[in-house]
């Protein structure tokens, strides 16, 4: 790859990426015609780019799809997991093409432009997969300029200075600053979202950054859903009386964003609280219950990913997103890995033993993805209801 | 849980011959399966009687059963192993059914053999329309609106329930045989009536049509603690309404939303959880309506399937190998993925990085009358997949790969339609628009080159307008291409190579050569990189070189390769290409051997191929694969880029058919070195003036003959060497467009119609043997030594072509010193073509009118490999196609003396082919110079009478032993019938004839019953074959074009009532000759290896005793 000294471009290029370490790789632009800093990290999955590109776990981050041709469907109102997105752009393959789907609303680069979202496709990303994969996800920037003006060097140097994931509390930029209520359940063909009218029990859900979808779940599993921000206390989280606790995924650094939720999560701990957590909500119990987080060489990004929960010995294949995770042997005694990875090894869940407490690394409530993993809300429900009876 | 220990022993049951709709992806699969549970201890008994497959391989199985597939004979098999389990999913539905039928008359309860993979209710919920349609009723799916019915009379009330169009489903049939699309009432009573008649429960489906709605499949693997993955989708770019085997299809799924998409696994996992399929892999059909998205299954296969060889393929997931260590109770998680090299678990489901598009081939040209439209009835003969980092450049690679001489999305005119007069020219593109045919893809981009609007050709294909846009994209490019000539930048032929496009599309699309285009390609350092399949999109590295060729880059970096070539000695074997009539298999087989036996040898082997059903497209047969077409273009750029590091020794271009014959020349230009016997030795066999002088310096003999350029030519040779005359373009497999002409007028006629004959493309002209014997042989030689490995002596007479005609090793009618003689011709040919390899060469014997000796004619020598390679290999059980390759390699055939055992005298085997009539209806079922045969069975036997017995109902004909013979032949053969009539009268048949037949018969003192002919008016003939009078059938037909309709309509209510009839008196008296062994000593079984015992010893005692034993 060419280094951001050498000026040479070619024609018609309108879309570049500059990494952190001076490589310089062109295509061309689509979307917004923007600039977007950030780690640069890879998705395998083929269907659902509109619910990733809204994932908030994806804050901080530009997606480099492997599959080759992405926004085939277009996009929606329904497919979305917030209404802003919360990564900072893509790369693909190939050229958007026109949507063909009877759900489409909109193009999907008109989409990309309506939220100031830069993309550049043809651009070989396997080869920048395999680019993360051996070296880790790197810091990178991307331009769509449609003039074809690139000033390398500026681009160069604000991905130098970007200053990473690690130690970023992202948390609290996607988390909702007020509580909101939730009643939007699942979504069924033809029908569009259901709503939810008789809940049975009342979960506040706490929002690292919370995926729309973890909402549909509870509440389709018979939960009427409090909303509250990521920093809240264990008092502003009582104040709603519910019987059970759910703490959400979001991005960035588990350690940095422990500082204020681990201390809310032990006093709820102490309360016998049932909790039940999510990918960055499960490494906050995680934290909680004196364990330990770490940043991995090569982050789960993907809808394939297979998980064994060690309770029944059953293989769940599972939705992936996250670059840290739980060191399994940092987790006290009484403290029983239930979910590894088949991957790696890597702790995948958590239960404590005695409390109706647990949590999943994965996305249980997958969109996109699989969904195998949906028995655990009423897992949790079952844990609020056997509470309650007590 | 790992595996079971309480089964020590379990039998596999094949698929049988290639037909239609059951190709080679069961040879993949059952080899995957022998493999993957021998590497596990068990014992393996093997029953197939297609002798072209790996699987049938003595090496494969522990016992492998080359007897015919029926449920008696297999019966017979179970009873000598008493295996402990039976595993019926890996043999297509011929498997199925067999095992089907042997769990429902008690033979497996009464041997304690357990089902392993399905069971019975499983298969029977699967197959059954009813059950089925019930199970997904229970599972809240939606299926189409339908009624079963068993009767004609039933078929209103159905019709009135479910409304035109209506689909026709036969139960338990394979590919759909003998259903349809009905659109008026007329054509359903009339597809109600074969359906009823093809399903062997007389029973067919009513559906509600679902024209043009998306069609999807999921391929799905489930283990036996309710693990579930799903491998791949597949999306059919033909909308629904077309066979998913005849479809352009694309993986993964393309146009759904990611809600929709786990609609659709949910649906699939909840299916085979419904079914009941407790391990393996099973494949789910689902119809959407792109209107709203409602989904309806369509219908799931509780085995491997075709489908399950292209997701193993596209994605490089072993189903089958999965799947069969999955039946004996390994769980997904407990499984590795080898392709990462086992750093993954086989319970992750593959994700992919490019799209893989695959196109099936067609062989309507074969069939005369057939019409080439497609429908629920499966009628593809091969298929070609193709790996490409967009839809565009995987559509065009495939489109190269069929070797229909498409370069790309070349223009395919419409007949009678004229460019001048554009209102009907667009009428006439959008007609063939419309329908449903093989080229269908190419009139839609070249109505989007005459400017049609994408939403009319929508409206009038439904191919979703995603594909639409994309072959607009290509269409687009193209026309800039025109315009502005080749690309002058680095960059610019980036972009184009980019969208799949061939040097040799581009050539014609700027007419210049595609030598031309190369050389500005290469000027620009323009040239295709090698990503890895690896079943994970890179995720994790992986230590399998699965490859193919794409372009990448921005035109100033460097792309990225990922084929890390080897420094060792490596070998290319170039593969077959698509399976289609004249070249399949039998191919396939032969480079799957070369590349055994080359890395046994210490070679690295590298194979090239784009056919997905195959064993050498299986990532582990050689060191390195590359999925690509075989055009001069692509595989020169693979062979330079891996002599990049190490050494390539050569390639072997002769053992894959004609596919890599053709690139010997282009390959040799390009500098790299061929294999074995110098392709100018292959030319001077089939440049008919090189060859005739050649043989008459070695003083052999050939039949009168002459090469025409030129019309006037052809009529002036054929006046010389005199009528009847065998003509044929030249440079061809399987007899293509071969015939026989009786006189000047079908010669004029065949010159008007049936070929282009130029300078460039003569005819060659033999004269036509009358009533001679067929023999072909096969030899190995190194240019010094040859040795004769097989000669075979054919049924039908020469004439018929050497494909479609059952043979005998060794030769059973022909006195000891012909065959010496043709053996040692064989030699003297060999050693003047310096072969190296295998030769095949096509004799024919012949009464001397005059001096009453047999005269032996040379007909053809090809110095390759030929169809007969892998029978001649089992029958003698000498690995012909292995020597060949170690030969190529530069190895002597004495270095293998002792692997060279001759022709075992002590037993025969006889090939008989099996052939596609029932699908192309209204088609005469005769046979010809041309060839028809899809595939073959082999019958072996110490006697040869059972040999033939074996092969006649291995091949699916069920000779009777009793009941009334019908007899009607020409007069030429009345002298010849009456030998065999008695010898039918005496074994108990009664006899009954036309006219002139009967009376002939009378004559000569037997007692015949006359019937009418169809045209002399009922009661006739045709009457007494419906009617299930008829067992057999002996009808020959003189050339005239009343005898022949005559003939056509009661030979094809023979074929469609499945009652066996000879349209050859040779074949005749060959099913007599075995009918009469049947009756006198029922059929007995046994193991191929208990034929070579005397070379190695029984790896089982008691076999040795037990394999002559007679069983009930």
């Amino acid at each position: 790859m060419t280094s951001s000294k050498t000026t040479k471009q070619p024609r018609n290029a309108t879309g570049v990426i500059v990494l952190a370490d001076g490589k310089v790789i062109w295509g061309k632009g689509f979307g917004a015609p923007a600039k977007a800093v950030g780690e640069i990290c890879f998705n395998t999955s083929i269907t659902g780019y509109q619910e990733i590109l809204t994932d908030p776990s994806y804050a901080g981050q530009i997606i480099n799809f492997t599959f080759p041709h992405i926004g085939n469907v277009g996009t929606n109102d329904e497919d979305i997991e917030t209404v802003n997105p919360a990564s900072r752009g893509l790369i693909v393959r190939e050229d958007i093409t026109s949507p063909s789907s009877w759900r489409a609303q909109k193009h999907f680069d008109a989409w990309l432009k309506s939220y100031n979202l830069p993309g550049i496709c043809n651009v070989d990303t396997r080869a920048i997969t395999r680019l993360i994969r051996d070296g880790g996800a790197p810091v990178g920037i991307i331009q769509h300029a449609p003039d074809g003006k690139f000033d390398l060097k500026a681009l160069h140097d604000e991905a130098k200075s970007w200053p990473g994931l690690e130690g970023m509390d992202l948390a609290k930029d996607v988390s909702c600053t007020q509580m909101y209520k939730w009643d939007e359940a699942d979504w069924v063909l033809g029908q569009g979202y259901k709503k939810q009218t008789s809940p049975k029990y009342k979960v506040v859900a706490v929002d690292y950054g919370a995926k729309r979808n973890i909402l549909r779940c509870l509440a389709a599993a018979g939960c009427e859903v409090v909303v509250v921000p990521g920093h809240s206390s264990a008092e502003d989280v009582m104040s709603h009386k519910p019987d059970g606790v759910f703490l959400s995924n979001g991005p960035g650094d588990p350690a940095a964003t422990g500082k204020y939720a681990v201390p809310m999560i032990k006093t709820l701990l102490e309360k016998n609280m049932p909790i039940f957590g999510i990918c960055l909500g499960h490494q906050m119990l995680a934290l909680a219950l004196g364990g330990e987080t770490t940043k991995m060489n090569l982050g789960h990004r993907g809808a394939n990913q297979p998980v064994k929960d060690l309770t029944t010995g059953k293989v769940e294949i599972t939705s992936q997103n996250h670059g840290f995770h739980v060191i399994s042997e940092s987790l006290p005694k009484d403290v029983e890995v239930t979910h590894v990875s088949l991957f790696d090894g890597s702790n995948e869940g958590l239960r404590v033993k005695n409390k109706p407490v647990f949590s999943v690394q994965y996305h249980p409530e997958a969109s996109p993805g699989p969904q195998d993993s949906h028995y655990l809300f009423h897992r949790f429900v079952e844990n609020i209801r056997k509470a309650k009876a007590a | 849980m790992p595996k079971r220990t309480d089964i020590k022993s379990i039998a596999i049951i094949g698929a049988g011959p290639i037909i239609i709709g059951q190709a080679c992806e069961f040879d993949y699969s059952g080899t995957q399966a022998c493999k993957a549970l021998r590497e596990e201890g068990y014992r393996i008994i093997l029953i197939n009687s297609n002798p072209a497959t790996i699987m049938t391989d003595p090496e494969m199985a522990d016992a492998t059963y080359i007897e015919p597939i029926t449920p008696g004979v297999v019966a017979k098999i179970l009873e000598q192993e008493r295996p402990d389990a039976l595993l019926p999913t890996m043999g297509g539905q011929t498997a199925l059914n067999t095992a089907l039928a042997l769990a429902e008359d008690g033979t497996l309860e009464r041997l304690g053999i357990e089902l392993i993979g399905a069971n019975r209710e499983a298969i029977e919920m699967a197959e059954d329309r009813n059950k089925f349609k019930e199970c997904m009723d229970r599972l809240g799916l939606e299926s189409a609106r339908s009624k079963t019915i068993h009767s004609i009379e039933e078929a209103d009330a159905a019709l009135e329930y479910v409304g035109l169009p209506a689909i026709i489903r036969p139960s338990f049939t394979l590919g759909g045989t003998g259903g349809g699309i009905a659109y008026n009432k007329e054509e359903y009573e009339e597809i109600v009536y074969s359906g009823l008649d093809a399903s062997p429960t007389t029973e067919v489906l009513i559906e509600e049509s679902l024209l043009g709605w998306k069609e999807y499949e999921m391929e799905v693997v489930r283990d036996k603690n309710d693990n579930c993955i799903i491998i791949c989708s597949i999306e059919n770019v033909d909308p629904m309404g077309v066979h998913t085997g005849d479809s352009i299809t694309v993986a993964p799924a393309l146009t759904l939303t990611d809600k929709e998409y786990q609609i659709m696994r949910n649906a699939s996992i909840a299916v085979l959880r419904g079914i009941g399929v407790e391990t393996g892999g099973s494949n789910v059909q689902f119809a959407i309506n792109p209107e709203n998205g409602r989904m309806i299954v369509i219908e799931m296969n509780p085995r491997v399937s075709r489908s399950s060889a292209l997701a193993s393929k596209a994605t490089g997931f072993p189903i089958a190998k999965i799947a069969a260590k999955l039946a004996v109770g390994y769980t997904l998680d407990e499984l590795k993925n080898d392709i990462t090299g086992g750093r993954t678990p086989a319970s992750f489901e593959p994700t992919i990085d490019y799209v893989v598009t695959k196109v099936p081939r067609f062989a309507f040209e074969k069939f005369k009358g057939a019409k080439p439209l497609l429908n629920t009835s499966m009628k593809s003969v091969g298929e070609v997949m193709a790996i490409g980092r967009s839809f565009e450049e995987s559509l065009q690679k495939s489109m190269r790969s069929l070797e229909k001489g498409l370069t790309g999305l070349d223009p395919m005119p419409v007949p009678n339609a004229d460019p001048a007069n554009p209102e009907s020219f667009t009428d006439a593109l959008l007609a063939a628009v419309a329908l449903p045919t093989p080229q269908r893809i190419l009139h839609i981009a070249d109505a989007i080159r005459h400017g049609i609007s994408l939403e009319r050709i929508h409206d009038t294909c439904k191919y979703d307008p995603w594909f639409l846009e994309r072959i607009k994209n290509i269409v687009d490019a193209e026309k800039d291409i025109t315009k502005k000539g080749l690309p002058t930048d680095r960059e610019g032929w980036v972009r184009l190579k980019k969208l799949g496009f061939s040097d040799a599309r581009l050539a014609t699309l700027m007419n210049v050569s595609e030598a031309q285009v190369r050389k500005a390609r290469t000027t620009h350092k323009v040239n295709p990189v090698f990503k890895r399949v690896d079943t994970c999109a890179a995720e994790i590295p992986s230590s399998t070189p699965y490859m193919y060729g794409c372009y990448e880059g921005d035109g100033i970096n460097e792309p990225e390769s990922e084929i890390d070539p080897s420094d060792k000695e490596k070998i290319i074997i170039l593969g077959g290409g698509p399976n289609r009539i004249g070249q399949g298999i039998e191919f396939d087989y032969c480079c799957v051997h070369a590349s055994y036996a080359l890395r046994e040898a210490g070679y690295e082997t590298i194979m090239v191929n784009c056919n997905p059903e195959t064993v050498s497209t299986d990532y582990d047969t050689s060191d390195r694969l590359y999925f690509e077409p075989l055009t001069q273009e692509d595989v020169i750029e693979l062979i330079k880029a891996e002599q990049e590091s190490g050494k390539v020794k050569g390639v072997i271009v002769q053992l894959g058919g004609q596919t890599p014959l053709k690139l010997a020349h282009p390959l040799q230009k390009a500098g790299i070195p061929i294999l074995g016997t110098d392709p100018d030795a292959i030319d001077l066999a089939e440049d008919r003036e090189r060859f005739q002088k050649l043989l008459k310096k070695l003083k052999l003999r050939q039949p009168p003959n002459g090469l025409a350029r030129s019309a006037k030519e052809a009529e002036d040779i054929a006046e010389e060497i005199g009528f009847p005359i065998v003509i044929r373009p030249s440079y061809v497999l399987g007899g293509q467009a071969m015939q026989i002409v009786h006189n000047k007028t079908e010669l004029k006629q065949y010159i008007k119609t049936a070929v282009k004959v130029s300078g460039d493309d003569p005819v060659l002209l033999d004269r036509y043997l009358k009533s001679a014997i067929e023999v072909d042989v096969d030899a190995l030689a190194d240019g010094t030594d040859v040795y004769v490995a097989g000669i075979m002596e054919h049924i039908e007479e020469a004439g018929i072509h050497s494909g479609d005609s059952a043979c005998v090793l060794p030769p059973h009618s022909l006195p000891a010193e012909t065959v010496k003689e043709i053996e040692q011709q064989t030699i003297t040919l060999a050693k003047a073509l310096k072969v190296e390899g295998l030769m095949n060469v096509q004799f024919a014997v012949r009464k001397n009118d005059e001096t009453g000796v047999l005269d032996i004619y040379i007909l053809e020598v090809n110095p390759r490999a030929s169809r007969t390679a892998p029978f001649v290999a089992k029958a003698t059980g000498v690995p012909v196609a292995k020597l060949a390759a170690r030969i190529m390699a530069g190895e002597k055939l004495a270095d293998f003396k002792g692997m060279l055992k001759g022709m075992n005298p002590k037993h025969h085997a006889v090939k008989a082919p099996v052939f596609p009539f029932n699908r192309f209806p209204g088609v005469e079922p005769l046979l010809g110079p041309e060839m028809k045969s899809t595939g073959e069975v082999m019958g072996l036997d110490t006697d040869v009478s059972h040999a033939l017995a074996k092969a006649f109902l291995a091949a699916g004909t069920r000779l009777p032993t009793g009941g009334k013979v019908f007899l009607s032949v020409k007069d030429v053969d009345k002298e010849a019938l009456a030998p065999i009539a008695k010898e039918l009268a005496d074994i108990g048949f009664e006899l009954v004839a036309t006219g002139g037949t009967a009376r002939f018969l009378k004559e000569k003192g037997l007692k015949v019953k006359r019937i009418n002919k169809v045209m002399e008016g009922q009661p006739h003939i045709g009457d007494a074959i419906i009617n299930g009078e008829i067992a057999l059938m002996i009808n020959t037909t003189a050339k005239s074009s009343q005898a022949v309709a005559d003939g056509t309509n009661i030979r094809r209510l023979a074929l469609m009532n499945k009652i066996p009839y000879y349209t050859l008196l040779t074949a005749a008296n060959a099913a007599v000759q075995a009918i009469r062994a049947v009756k006198a000593k029922e059929i007995e079984v046994a193991p191929l290896q208990s034929y070579f015992e005397a070379s190695k010893p029984a790896e089982k005692p008691e076999s040795t005793t037990q394999k002559r034993r007679k069983t009930a």
